[in-house]
């Protein structure tokens, strides 16, 4: 009975007035929360505080949040924020117009943005969201998109391009203020959010990578967004439903589209949010007071915000992604031929043929694999030593007369007069190369490349051959009977006598075949995009032509495709043997950098690297953290007595850290089992967790100081910590700087180098 | 009642020994049934077909190799596998000598198709038991036990797989007695010496499973995983040591199960490798991956070459220099009386000087003379040895050319120098032939220059350039050996750029006609070197971890999605005649009922967390710790052994399925009793299902 009343109690009052109550209960500033207080009345504090498992540590937290606001506090946090912000930019914008050329990835990525500007296709590995709001920038500040952006080290001379590194300048900017307000939400220390925040600010790697006109400041612009609104959020535990909270939710959601809008690393953003939503979620769930009816409102609004408007948000970005661009470029042949029909300007476009795939049809084949070639053939031999010296069969990724094949029954020669018959799913036919009158044939000799398959060559003459010119259509997911239709249908070839698919390996012939891609009889008959091919170009003239406007996809059959793309692009970008290159584990210990600018000693040079005295402080911060923490859920488990600040710093190690911890470990860790090349620069995200772990670590390490110190030798290793760490990190900008805003002259191997004696490894390349 | 009682333990410990000594043994025939069905089921008839099915065409090598001692490499797995099935073939006396090269291939009468594969078909019955008891340990009853076993019995994708000369059936009996014998020791009540044993057979099986098969691992994790929340939650228990014993059980508790299940397994991993390394001591088809130290230290082979060598470098010496890279293939620097064209195909020009290269064959042009600028070219008595930082010449022995890199681009990698024999064209092209000897592994300076030990940077005095293999090959004119470049932005320690000495000798000869004689005659004199077991241990487990092999589509490869529908199979033998085959495939019906089993029971959990969450309590507290302990070790278990496969690359197969495909079946007898004991409990009270269950009707009558 006592207990119904208490869950009325609960649910009329505010927040305001339940913690008062509290107040009154305890007869002291109350360090409870009050689903706890509620359920364990007869508890005493002490008990609680000895008991040290979450909800107590929830108490102590509750506590905090009226104490650290103090008018004094916020004044003093909000000029320090105005000092972060004024430093971050100071130290990003400067100097932002040097080098006047083209530098590194710019040369993709500003390409990009004047593809928008222009309105060409194009295709990329990453979602469009960065590039175009990089040519979004470019538009406003006067930027016409005409410069090439050919390769890194030409010159800019007239073309307009402060705008779009201003703008991810900008963007870069606002992390070292965002990372200080995320540190002081969770740690409720400014001390902690202002390590962090110097240690971004004067991190040289961070200045570079915002500098430039690059994907990775937008990226960490969302990525930081989404992880401070969803700390803000968090906050917001206690007034559920309040403008704030619905506020700090939609703007957690909308970051989170626009991160995976940017790229996909994105994801890993998602997953940490979602995982804190998960946790949060299951408290709720675990609180009796809330009814189920209100759980579902708690879970409903977060599925809105956290899952259907970021989802709706991305699908939009590309919705405009593929309004914009509307014009055939450079990525046509990326795609498969029933999206290139979209394409202002590509033959496709408002073109028309008949539907349904017909004998005695001209036809060119293309193969559904990325960037598959048109079946192809020419006057030329296998060599001498190569199967048979039959004709090559190729593919070929260009459009060409030399793609034009016939379609014939097994045994017809004439033509027959009226309507011709339509091939279907399980027909036999044999294919006629257009120009040199050679069936498509294949026989028992293994191929060039691919040495398990079969070869396929041209034979025969006038269509005379033999029963090894013949092959089966089969539609994929189609039934006997089924007609071939132009453009839409997957088709594969069967050959009659062997039992093999005619298949596109992807490997480049040698000189001998033009450097075309090899074409093989596969013995293997999985369905995969080798083995699969459509229809593209369909010449008949007994049949009626209907225009391809009707075979045109959908808006959601672009998006899933654009996504196929993507995501096979991204696994096809495989490292080279022979290259070094970037290995995750090299990137924590800042082993070796990336040339932005310049190689010799004439140039002018830009060299991304992290600040190795910040980097490396960050290292050993990781390690200081795991042993901190180990201690204090030790001492908690065990039940040691601490008292209340020792137990607030408890829950700032375990649930602040963590959850930073968790933000690194979740944008680090995948990386190890990305079979894709991997660069430097992709460690940057995980940076900005480690960073603002370390501004944790050590501000809570300092504060322990007491631990094996007395009081007044405490208090100075406290002062005298904090000095020396911000002294280290001003220095280190200090010697370090001329890796972000330009060297000239010597290498720093040479005594007269403005680096000499900074290059501490070997291989960093200054 | 037809089963007796769980524990096949004697009953009292010998504590205290009194006369007469007695010794009662408790049996429980339901384990010797479902032993003998095991048995019956995977021995019968297990020497047909005298043919090499599948597989074994694989490990068959490694076992010919095993019983001739000859050493090789093996990435698909750690060395206990092939000890074991090794360990068959020296029970039979087989002698080795039989061709491994084809599936279906008859075996001829030397080889003991019998007692090859006993120990796979042994360790596939020991599971039947092993499953039944596992159950019983999860606290599930007798019934559900021997379903579970009876269920595993008639799998029959385990049968084939346990009937021949592979491996999975091994594997899958270390992870089921990992598994017992660690919920043994955590069930056991008191601190005998007895639950003691069970952790360290825990920790044993953990290594043995992982020595068979990497994929262990997974299994090891799990249990790892399960160990550490069990000593958390001992950590956590306060009632457990008092203040002025602080910890001391705890502690013990702790370092003990440390030892135990990381410590130990770790060293019986190192042990298994000691085994192998010590077993094969000859050198095989395999010694060309490892380094020149690691084939000395094999009989025959390199060793026979290289025993007797002189061991500091002298100037004067005639050497092989062997790349430090493997990839794309180990090789030597070489160089022939060709030279580089004038014209590359691409229309670039050439030096047109003497081509130099990297070539994988022993060849007499290998040969290298290690010269002092301007000095003679035999060695001086006593011997004057490089070190560390001293400049030379490098003389090709049957060309006298002396090596070079100049500012001309490298025929296939242009952004590094090309490398050269250097021939005086008088073209304004000087001789750049001086190069520094930068030693990667000195441990002082000064070092001295050790034959095979010392892996040596080559850099160029006049450009700084590293002498490096670029990875490609050259084209005909080349005679597709390997090039190799000059590397000016060399950075860190890469393989490529580091040579070794391999094989040394002093020179003696003035002319070159001499000179030629003794380049082609071998080398001697004696000196002794070894590698310690650590330092093989790790260059092997680096190149079996790292060797890769080529994408090979397989004919019956398949994808992790086939397995849980059964999609797909292997056919493992056919008689050419009589077209007799054997199939691996599962048991549908096992395999749709473990599926099902897989889905009731995650609804179940999640339905009982949730509500539980709400602090509704469907089942007793108990029951659900039962539950969750069987979910673990079943339903985890059966994640962490197939999800994984997602993530690779390899070519995958059927049986890779297998050890996930056990703790799935395990989970079928599992969610059946809950679903007797605690759902069905419901029925009599709605008066559907009256009669059904008279367990549960017990309270009403």
């Amino acid at each position: 009975m006592a207990k119904k009343e208490c869950v009325a109690q609960y649910k009329d009052e505010s927040s305001m007035l339940r913690s008062r109550r509290d107040k009154m209960n305890t007869g002291e500033q109350s360090p409870v929360s009050t689903h706890h207080e509620s359920t364990q009345e007869e508890n005493t504090e002490d008990d609680r505080l000895s008991e040290g498992d979450s909800q107590s540590l929830n108490g102590t937290s509750a506590q905090h949040d009226q104490g650290i606001y103090s008018p004094n506090n916020e004044a003093q946090s909000t000029v320090f924020f105005l000092l972060v912000v004024l430093l971050s930019f100071s130290t990003r914008l400067y100097k932002i117009m040097e080098p006047p050329h083209v530098c590194w990835d710019e040369t993709h990525f500003g390409k990009m943005g004047s593809y928008y500007i222009n309105r060409t296709f194009f295709f990329d590995v990453h979602p469009p969201l960065g590039k175009m709001l990089i040519g979004l920038a470019g538009y406003m500040t006067g930027y016409d998109g005409t410069y090439p952006f050919l390769k890194p080290g030409d010159k800019y001379e007239h073309h307009n391009y402060w705008g779009m590194r201003g703008f991810c300048a900008s963007l870069g900017s606002c992390l070292p203020p965002f990372a200080y307000l995320t540190v002081l939400e969770l740690s409720q220390s400014l001390t902690a959010a202002l390590i962090t925040a110097a240690v971004l600010a004067f991190d040289t790697g961070c200045i570079t990578i915002s500098q430039y006109i690059l994907l990775d400041p937008i990226l960490m612009f969302f990525i930081m967004g989404a992880v401070l609104s969803m700390v803000k959020f968090n906050r917001q535990r206690y007034r559920p439903f309040s403008a704030p909270w619905w506020f700090w939710l939609v703007l957690t959601g909308v970051n989170l589209s626009g991160a995976l809008g940017v790229k996909f690393v994105g994801l890993f953003v998602i997953l940490l949010v979602g995982l804190n939503t998960a946790r949060d979620l299951w408290s709720l769930l675990g609180d009796l007071h809330l009814s189920l009816m209100d759980f579902g409102k708690h879970l409903l609004s977060r599925v809105f915000g956290l899952i259907l408007l970021p989802l709706f948000l991305y699908v939009t970005i590309f919705a405009v992604h593929f309004v914009v661009l509307n014009k055939s470029g450079p990525g046509d042949g990326f795609f498969s031929s029933a999206f290139q029909s979209r394409l202002i300007g590509n033959n496709l476009h408002n073109a028309s043929m008949p539907e349904y795939l017909a004998y005695g049809s001209v036809i060119t084949v293309k193969n559904l694999r990325i960037a598959g070639g048109y079946l192809h053939s020419h006057w030329h031999l296998y060599p001498e030593g190569v199967g048979a010296k039959q004709q090559q069969v190729t593919a070929y990724l260009h459009k060409d007369y030399n793609n034009m094949w016939l379609v014939h029954r097994p045994n017809d020669s004439d033509a027959q007069s009226g309507e011709p018959d339509l091939v279907r799913h399980g027909d036999i036919i044999r294919l006629e190369h257009k120009e040199t009158t050679r069936n498509l044939h294949s026989h028992l000799h293994e191929a060039p490349l691919t040495k398990k398959h079969f070869q396929v060559t041209g034979y025969g003459i006038n269509g005379t051959g033999d029963p090894n010119d013949l092959w089966q259509v089969e539609v994929c997911g189609g039934q006997k009977g089924n007609l071939v239709k132009v453009l839409r249908s997957k088709v594969r070839f069967l050959h009659r006598a062997t039992g093999c698919v005619l298949y596109s390996s992807g490997k480049t012939l040698p000189k001998w075949g033009w450097e075309q891609v090899e074409v093989t009889c596969s013995p293997y008959l999985k369905e995969t995009p080798n083995s699969q091919w459509n229809i593209e170009d369909h010449i008949n003239t007994k049949l009626p032509n209907i225009s391809l406007s009707v075979l045109k996809p959908h808006f959601l059959e672009i998006l899933l495709e654009s996504h196929i793309v993507m995501i096979r692009g991204n696994s096809g970008l495989k490292p080279k043997d022979n290259e070094m290159n970037s290995k995750p584990w090299h990137w924590p210990i800042n082993y070796q950098g990336l040339r932005f600018s310049g190689v010799n000693e004439t140039e002018y040079r830009v060299y991304l690297l992290g600040n190795p005295v910040i980097w490396w402080l960050n290292l050993v911060s990781l390690g200081l953290y795991v042993v901190m923490v180990a201690a204090a859920s030790l001492a908690l488990r065990r039940g040691v007595q601490l008292d209340k600040r020792r137990i607030e710093h408890c829950r700032v190690l375990l649930e602040g850290g963590g959850l930073l911890l968790l933000g690194w470990l979740l944008h680090y860790v995948p990386f190890y089992t990305m079979g894709r090349i991997l660069y430097y620069h992709h460690y940057f995200p995980a940076m900005l967790f480690s960073s603002m772990l370390t501004g944790i670590t050590l501000d809570t390490l300092l504060q322990s100081a007491d631990l094996w110190l007395r009081p007044p030798y405490s208090h100075w290793l406290l002062r005298g910590g904090q000095a020396m760490l911000f002294l280290a990190i001003l220095d280190s900008f200090y010697m370090f700087h001329p890796l972000s805003y330009g060297m000239r002259g010597p290498l720093a191997h040479d005594p007269d180098s403005t680096m000499a004696g900074l290059k501490w490894m070997d291989s960093w390349e200054f | 009642e037809t089963y007796g009682h769980p524990r096949l333990l004697f009953d009292s410990m010998l504590t205290s020994i009194k006369l007469p000594i007695v010794i009662r043994a408790e049996i429980n025939l339901v384990l010797v049934v479902v032993t003998a069905l095991g048995l019956l089921s995977r021995l019968y008839g297990i020497n047909f077909p005298k043919a090499v099915v599948f597989d074994e065409v694989y490990y068959g090598q490694f076992v010919s190799l095993y019983t001739k001692q000859v050493f090789f490499i093996d990435e698909s797995g750690p060395p206990l596998g092939h000890m074991i099935l090794a360990f068959g073939a020296y029970l039979g006396g087989f002698d080795g000598n039989f061709i491994w090269n084809r599936i279906g291939a008859e075996y001829s009468s030397n080889v003991p198709v019998w007692s090859l594969r006993l120990i796979p078909a042994l360790a596939g019955s020991l599971c039947v038991p092993l499953c039944y008891l596992l159950v019983v340990e999860l606290g599930y009853s007798h019934l559900t036990a021997l379903g579970a076993a009876l269920l595993f019995l008639m799998e029959n994708s385990l049968i084939v797989q346990s009937r021949f000369m592979l491996l999975e059936s091994v594997l899958i009996f270390f992870l089921l007695l990992a598994v017992v014998s660690y919920l043994r020791f955590h069930n056991a009540q008191s601190d005998s010496p007895v639950r003691l044993a069970w952790l360290v057979l825990t920790g044993v099986t953990c290594a043995c499973a992982v020595g068979v098969k990497y994929m262990g691992l997974f299994t090891y994790f799990l249990l790892l995983g399960l160990a550490a929340v069990h000593t958390w939650q001992l950590i956590g228990d306060r009632a457990l040591s008092n203040v002025s014993s602080l910890g001391s059980v705890v502690l013990m508790q702790v370092v003990s199960r440390f030892l135990a299940l990381v410590v130990l397994p770790l060293l019986l991993y190192l042990g298994f490798f000691y085994v192998h390394l010590t077993l094969l001591y000859r050198s095989g088809p395999h010694d060309q991956m490892m380094s020149s130290a690691f084939q000395a230290s094999l009989e025959g082979g390199l060793a026979r070459i290289t025993q007797g060598q002189p061991l500091e470098v002298a100037y004067g010496s005639q050497v092989t220099l062997r790349s430090v890279s493997s990839k794309p293939m180990p090789c030597w620097l070489h160089s022939h009386k060709a030279n580089y064209p004038i014209r590359y195909e691409n229309g670039r020009g050439s030096s047109h000087q003497q081509q130099v290269t990297c070539y994988p064959f022993k060849d007499v042009n290998n040969w290298w003379i290690i010269k002092d600028p301007g000095r003679y070219l035999v060695v001086s008595s006593p011997p004057r040895p490089v070190r560390h930082g001293d400049v030379v010449q490098l003389l090709h022995g049957m060309t006298s050319r002396l090596l070079n890199t100049h500012d001309v681009a490298a025929p296939m990698s242009p952004h590094a120098q090309e490398v050269s024999g250097y021939i005086d064209f008088n073209v304004s092209m000087p001789a750049q032939n001086l190069w520094k000897v930068d030693i990667a592994n000195r441990e002082a300076e000064q070092e001295v220059w050790k034959t095979i030990l010392s892996e040596v940077r080559l850099i160029h005095i006049n450009t700084s350039a590293v002498l490096k293999l670029s990875g490609s090959s050259l084209p005909e004119w080349g005679y597709r050996q390997l090039e190799v470049v000059g590397d000016k932005i060399y950075k860190g320690y890469q393989p490529s750029g580091v040579w070794n000495v391999e094989e040394h000798r002093y020179g003696t000869s003035q002319e070159q006609r001499e000179r030629e004689l003794e380049l082609h005659s071998p080398t001697h004199i004696d000196i002794n070197r070894n590698l310690t077991f650590i330092a093989k241990f790790l260059e092997l487990q680096w190149k079996m971890l790292t060797v890769k092999h080529e994408d090979s589509e397989h004919k019956y490869s398949s994808s992790p999605l086939e397995w849980i529908t059964m999609n797909t199979n292997i056919a493992y033998w056919l008689h050419p005649a009589s077209n007799a085959q054997i199939h691996l495939i599962g048991n549908f019906v096992t395999w749709t009922l473990a599926n099902l089993a897989l889905a009731v029971y995650v609804l179940l959990f999640l339905s009982y967390l949730l509500r539980r969450r709400r602090k509704i309590e469907d089942i007793p507290e108990a029951t659900w710790c039962q539950l969750l302990q069987a979910g673990v070790v079943c339903a985890g278990g059966w994640a962490v052994n197939y999800l994984p496969f997602f993530m690779m690359e390899k070519t995958l197969f059927l049986y890779h399925y297998l050890p996930a495909l056990t703790f799935q079946i395990l989970l079928i007898p599992v969610v059946l009793e809950h679903l007797h004991t605690h759902m069905l409990r419901w029925v009599p009270m709605t008066r559907l299902g009256l009669g059904l269950n008279p367990v549960t009707l017990l309270p009403f009558s």
